[in-house]
């Protein structure tokens, strides 16, 4: 397959726990299946045959929060659809990753009014923030591979406090913060 | 037979007289300034006589004149099918007594609009069967089409004040 020439008669290959996990969670990352307004287009743009996202194996969208590794914010979140956007956060499982794509996502763009969340970080913690009105399918591959990048360098260790599993007094297990 | 606008304008002011307060014409449309007690006995005569049949309740649209007395306003827009003319009925709404009667008993098709009117501008409609809250979330405090009402929901940042307004923002922790 190419790797084994790479490696020569070797026979195996040695590399940290840590490097083949993040290799692991990078090439096989799926997205949420959901689109909020026109950023969605270029997010399909992106997906299908001609930008082809799936050269970084991004192209398996996951209707499931459950099966789904990253949330791709794709338009502006209205406040009544925060409540909506925050609990499939919730329900994806770790680790999870969240893309802010276009302006509306990141900073509510030209919307600066009553209807419209002030930029998706308000609800949800975001990695990877994508500019443009709305993006080219080529800058929305480059946030996802600036966020690969971002996930190869992760520790194994529990992302944030918030997300560790927490132990009482007793040892029982305490519901997670992150968790509803 | 198709109506026009000073057939109906004199048959309306000669049944409810000083009931219309104003009955004006812009661009081609005839429209009436009622009282809102007046609201129902006028458009039931509006539907229900036989030479008029306004029988199609276009719209109902809240507008906010803030400054002016009354302050609100209530605009129906009825049509008749079989005539093909339209007549505007606009209803003055006080700030203090925000109340029109609702005319969903009359046609159904008003519950929604009503509740749009409701929502954006607080204006009541008495006999409403479901008055709640129909664009916005339903724990929203205010009514957000209100002249008064800010503007916009954040300071725009620049590079001046970017800092501030970035202190002030909320964001998800987790």
């Amino acid at each position: 397959m190419g790797l084994e020439e790479k490696a020569g008669n070797l026979g195996f290959v040695t590399t940290t726990l840590e490097a083949a996990v993040n290799w692991g969670r990078t090439n096989a990352m799926w997205p949420l299946t959901f689109g909020l307004a026109c950023c969605a287009i270029e997010m399909m743009a992106a997906q299908a045959s001609d930008f082809d996202l799936s050269r970084f194996g991004m192209e398996v969208n996951r209707p499931s929060p459950r099966q789904a590794d990253l949330m791709i914010v794709a338009g502006r979140v209205s406040r009544k659809m925060a409540p909506v956007v925050r609990q499939l956060y919730d329900q994806m499982s770790d680790p999870k990753w969240v893309i802010a794509m276009g302006d509306c996502a990141s900073s509510a763009g030209v919307f600066n009014n009553y209807a419209v969340v002030q930029g998706v970080d308000e609800i949800v913690p975001v990695d990877v923030y994508v500019a443009g009105c709305p993006p080219r399918p080529e800058s929305l591959i480059h946030g996802i591979i600036m966020l690969h990048e971002k996930v190869k360098r992760e520790k194994l260790a529990p992302r944030s406090k918030a997300n560790a599993i927490r132990f009482d007094e007793s040892g029982r297990q305490v519901d997670r913060i992150g968790s509803r | 037979m198709a109506l026009d606008n000073e057939t109906v304008k004199a048959r309306v002011q000669g049944q409810f007289g000083a009931a219309v307060l104003e009955a004006s014409e812009y661009r081609g449309d005839l429209a009436f300034r009622i009282q809102p007690d007046d609201l129902l006995p006028i458009v039931l005569f509006l539907r229900d006589s036989a030479d008029l049949q306004y029988i199609w309740l276009a719209s109902i649209t809240g507008v906010d004149y803030l400054g002016r007395d009354p302050r609100f306003e209530v605009v129906y827009h009825l049509r008749s099918l079989a005539n093909q003319h339209m007549v505007v009925l606009k209803v003055g709404v006080p700030e203090a007594h925000p109340h029109v009667p609702s005319i969903v008993p009359l046609w159904p098709t008003a519950t929604y609009q009503e509740r749009e009117a409701w929502d954006m501008f607080g204006i009541v409609f008495d006999g409403h069967p479901d008055l709640q809250r129909i664009l916005l979330p339903e724990d929203w405090d205010g009514h957000v089409q209100r002249k008064d009402e800010p503007l916009v929901y954040e300071e725009v940042a620049f590079s001046f004040n970017h800092d501030d307004v970035d202190a002030q923002k909320p964001y998800a922790k987790e």
